[in-house]
């Protein structure tokens, strides 16, 4: 009898508990994050894990949203692209996160792409990268080409950059550099140079041996036109590259090169002294000035306790796409993929550079473009800003297969229409 | 005002402040005050003090336009501050206050001075910004500083003026450059003045043809790619005689630049191969000697360079006068460390592997990501800062190659290592019992021998020895925890290439790939240059399998 009492008793208890774990679960709402912490990434991407920690913590000190509290759901795919979308799959359909902020490289966003549209899910990605895409399921708060790579070749060639006639465009070989690299070759025929006066070259991931490569662009150098390096180098290959042009005397006032992948993460983890001048383009810059940016950065050096973290591009492009879903949620009502999706174009959230960038109809952001020099502490000057915020484009203007395609979610309900043959899905 | 009254009234007025200012800078105003002397006796220009101050007001402006426009008004007024002002731009040490409009640069014990009066200031403005810079106003500052510094006490000033002068070709430099060369003792000096002059020669329409092709003659002797682009340009109505001389120069350079390539070509391929060879000799002795398949070996040449890393920063910290110095406690400490590491490895997981080289390949392989993340997990994700000393930093020129330190330093740190590690083998104890034990281990072991003892010494040894390789490279790449894998597959290609076993195939088989390497790159490009090496590897395996030094004899079949 006893026996019997207890059991129904333990039974009650479990039962109880059981409702109890539930009710915590209903009241919060669970955030992804899918960055690498190990494996080669982990050096660009652990900055944005801790990050999105930091905003969902200070979310939750504001009451949370919807009077639920935020949860962080962490997980490591390695660097491993078949592992980003093991994980995403993980993520969305085991810990049923209603959004996931997360990839760094193309390859890997490309390999999450399947797993967000089959199971219907919120992927912010905040890198800069080539375009040529919009989807659904996705919001693009880094750079497209048309954001980054254009305006710093337009810089390049006023009368402040230099009047750069000749041209050295240096990647690293995947997907990111090869399309960036073919947008800019087809911009500048456009502009009028000559093949000639245009060097491409690739070479492989962590490459470290550069003397050869500094060595051909010092002799493409001397040919009488100001020449400039546009850099898609992309990693840990930075380091020896910029390491080699500085052993080499390659001065910025010679040979500039405009970097799209070193900012101030990259450069802490070299000398800048030899590198002073020569050029980064990017939406944000730690040394901006402004009470937004002074607040995040004590803030965030804060979070860390480190008073010497620097703050990047891509931890801004997570601070306004966390703000942007914040507020799509809001508006919203619920976490609900598909009303998310539609709340969240004509979002309008407040930028860390001063300005109010608006997520728009093709799932990208408006933002605005700075040139920085690096100076000798491993920070930027700004040398040059676009007057105001440049919308994002999802398909280049300069390439002949996408310049037709449009991308419109919200009265096309497309990510690839064709404006010539007047059809959703492709050229 | 007269010009020379000007003069009248600044001269008490200099003597003045040179007093306050002390006598370092009594002397460089001195110079630079005959230097004036002489620009205005020249060009008898009609400047004064006021617009001087005028032009300096063009700083205060915080936009490039305003500045590039002071830079020159500067540079023209021949105030004798002048130099100093541009100099203090240069370094940005010139400041501005956009409240007081007024301008004022620092020396470089960070004491404030007024530019417009060079007298000192007791109390800075609160609103005090450096005048900022970008590179076009850098080559502008350039060839200003250039002009005004051609006759400057420094030799080194006087040859960074010459080449900022060559660079510009501005051809109303040439006055004060014939000026600087009728003094100049200095032979280098002389000689890049007289390419300086050469070049405007050469642009200049009012020249005769022997000027001009005494000018070419000059440029030939250069013999770089910049004088063959400036012979190039020559104008199409230039005289037969001089075009001719001109097209003979462009050959003969080009000739002479063609050879140079290939000594080029040579020199980087011996440095790839320095370097690939300081990365696989550890394995030699691991993978060729042992014939343990150390899939971890990448990682210990990590370990290395993290070593280099704190010894670094422990002597910054604690010692930053010596920080060159910190090379030499780190290589042996990263000797240790790796060697330490090591000899744990071989006594905790691969003595109990051996004869099974799959087991031993997959436990090796997890080791080094243990180890990866152990470090990722110690030093964070982000890149490590080894800073070169000063002595391997910079680089020199030979004929028309620049030869960086770093690489010539990582070569000669290659021999040594190597041939210490030779005479390790031939002539110590430790050496013979390895080399017993390899080649017949039962007879080393009746002969008394501690087999057991030797494996992990010379586990240790061999990578400990990648250690050290870790301390060169942490100079030329990243210090990140995946430093070693990029360098584990080179290593076993080294190894196999040169033949197992043999510490001088290793040394043949570094320098073959290094040198074809670097041949195949600027035609082939890095990603398939590498992939041709490859290729050229697997079919030269099909054809020789053990290698170009294949050992011979019994211990081959063991």
């Amino acid at each position: 009898m006893t026996s019997l009492r207890k059991l129904a008793l333990a039974g009650a208890i479990g039962l109880s508990s059981l409702c109890a774990s539930a009710m915590v679960q209903a009241q919060t709402i669970k955030v992804g994050i899918l960055h690498s912490l190990s494996g080669t990434m982990a050096i660009s991407e652990t900055t944005l894990k801790d990050v999105m920690l930091m905003l969902i913590e200070d979310q939750n000190k504001k009451g949370g949203l919807l009077g639920k509290k935020l949860e962080a759901v962490v997980v490591d795919p390695a660097s491993d692209w078949p592992l980003f979308a093991e994980k995403a799959r993980q993520l969305i359909a085991q810990d049923k996160v209603s959004v996931v902020f997360g990839c760094w490289t193309s390859v890997s966003r490309k390999s999450v792409l399947p797993v967000f549209k089959e199971l219907n899910s919120v992927l912010f990605y905040p890198v800069q990268y080539e375009g040529e895409e919009s989807e659904k399921n996705v919001f693009y708060t880094g750079a497209a080409p048309n954001q980054q790579a254009i305006p710093a070749v337009d810089y390049l060639m006023s009368k402040d950059g230099g009047e750069v006639k000749r041209w050295v465009l240096e990647g690293t070989d995947y997907v990111y550099p090869r399309t960036t690299n073919k947008i800019l070759e087809a911009y500048l025929k456009a502009k009028g140079v000559k093949d000639e006066d245009i060097l491409v070259n690739y070479t492989p991931f962590g490459f470290s041996d550069w003397q050869t490569q500094v060595s051909a662009i010092k002799k493409f150098g001397s040919a009488g036109k100001k020449t400039a390096v546009v850099s898609t180098v992309n990693g840990d290959a930075n380091v020896p590259f910029y390491k080699e042009l500085g052993n080499q005397g390659i001065k910025a006032t010679d040979i500039p090169v405009v970097a799209f992948s070193v900012g101030e993460e990259e450069l802490a983890g070299l000398d800048a002294k030899p590198l002073v001048g020569h050029l980064a383009a990017w939406n944000y810059f730690q040394s901006i000035k402004n009470p937004a940016n002074e607040a995040f950065i004590k803030e965030w050096q804060a979070f860390t306790k480190n008073p010497k973290r620097t703050t990047n591009d891509p931890m801004e492009a997570h601070v306004i796409g966390f703000k942007m879903w914040v507020k799509a949620v809001e508006k919203a009502g619920t976490v609900d993929s598909d009303k998310v999706i539609a709340a969240l174009p004509g979002i309008e959230v407040p930028n860390l550079t001063g300005g109010t960038s608006v997520m728009l109809a093709n799932h990208h952001i408006t933002k605005p473009v700075f040139i920085g020099e690096i100076k000798a502490d491993g920070q930027f000057d700004i040398v040059w800003k676009t007057s105001g915020l440049v919308p994002g484009d999802a398909w280049s203007d300069f390439l002949p297969e996408s310049k037709p395609l449009e991308a419109d979610w919200v009265k096309l309900n497309c990510g690839n229409y064709n404006t010539v043959t007047k059809k959703c899905g492709g050229s | 005002m007269e010009p020379e009254a000007a003069l009248d009234r600044r001269l008490p007025l200099l003597s003045q402040k040179t007093l306050l200012l002390g006598m370092r800078i009594l002397y460089e105003r001195l110079v630079t005050l005959a230097f004036v002397l002489i620009a205005l006796l020249i060009s008898a220009l009609p400047l004064q003090a006021a617009s001087f101050e005028d032009a300096l007001t063009g700083f205060t402006a915080d936009s490039f336009n305003d500045t590039a426009q002071a830079i020159a008004a500067v540079t023209e007024s021949g105030d004798p501050l002048a130099i100093q002002v541009l100099g203090a731009l240069e370094e940005a040490r010139l400041m501005f206050s956009a409240a007081a409009q007024k301008v004022y640069f620092k020396d470089k014990t960070d004491k404030l001075f007024d530019a417009a009066t060079g007298v000192a200031l007791a109390t800075a403005p609160s609103d005090l910004n450096p005048v900022r810079l970008n590179n076009r106003l850098r080559g502008l500052l350039g060839t200003a500083l250039g002009t005004l510094t051609l006759m400057a006490p420094n030799a080194s000033k006087r040859m960074d003026a010459a080449q900022s002068v060559f660079k510009s070709r501005n051809a109303s430099t040439l006055p004060a450059l014939d000026k600087a060369l009728a003094q100049e003792k200095d032979a280098d000096v002389k000689e890049a003045m007289l390419e300086a002059r050469a070049a405007i020669i050469l642009n200049i329409t009012d020249a005769t043809p022997d000027e001009k092709i005494a000018a070419i003659a000059a440029l030939a002797e250069r013999g770089d790619n910049d004088a063959m682009v400036m012979l190039r340009g020559l104008p199409a109505d230039a005289p037969a005689n001089v075009k001719q001389a001109a097209a003979a120069a462009v050959n003969s350079i080009q000739s002479r630049l063609a050879i140079w390539g290939n000594i080029q070509n040579l020199w980087y391929g011996l440095s790839l191969a320095s370097v690939l060879l300081l990365a696989a000799i550890g394995l030699a002795i691991t993978f060729g000697v042992m014939g343990v398949i150390n899939m971890a070996h990448g990682e210990m040449v990590m370990l290395g360079a993290y070593t280099t890393f704190v010894i670094q920063e422990f002597f910054r910290s604690y010692f930053p006068g010596a920080t060159d110095y910190a090379l030499i406690v780190a290589t042996p400490a990263a000797f240790l460390v790796a060697g330490a590491f090591g000899v744990a490895i071989e006594r905790g997981i691969i003595r109990h592997l051996y004869g099974r080289p799959l087991e031993t390949l997959l436990a090796t392989w997890g080791l080094s990501l243990i180890l990866q993340q152990l470090v990722r997990t110690v030093f964070g994700p982000t890149n490590r800062d080894v800073g070169a000393p000063s002595w391997m930093s910079g680089a020199f020129q030979v004929g028309q190659m620049s030869i960086t330190y770093n690489r010539l330093w990582i070569i000669v740190f290659s021999m040594v290592v190597f041939a210490a590690l030779l005479a390790l083998l031939r002539y110590t104890s430790f050496g013979l019992e390895m080399r017993a034990v390899t080649q017949n281990r039962a007879m080393a072991s009746a002969m008394g021998i501690r087999t057991g003892r030797v494996d992990a010494l010379t586990f240790g040894l061999g990578s400990g020895i990648a250690g050290i390789a870790g301390v060169a490279l942490a100079h030329i790449d990243n210090v990140s925890p995946n430093l070693g894998k990029a360098y584990i597959i080179d290593s076993f290609m080294v190894v196999v290439f040169g033949g197992v076993g043999n510490l001088w195939g290793t040394l043949v088989g570094a320098l073959t790939l290094g040198v074809a390497n670097k041949f195949l790159e600027p035609f082939a490009g890095a990603v398939l240059g590498k992939i041709v090496i490859l290729v050229l590897i697997i079919l030269f395996i099909q054809k020789r399998p053990r290698g170009l030094f294949a050992l011979k004899g019994r211990s081959v079949e063991a």
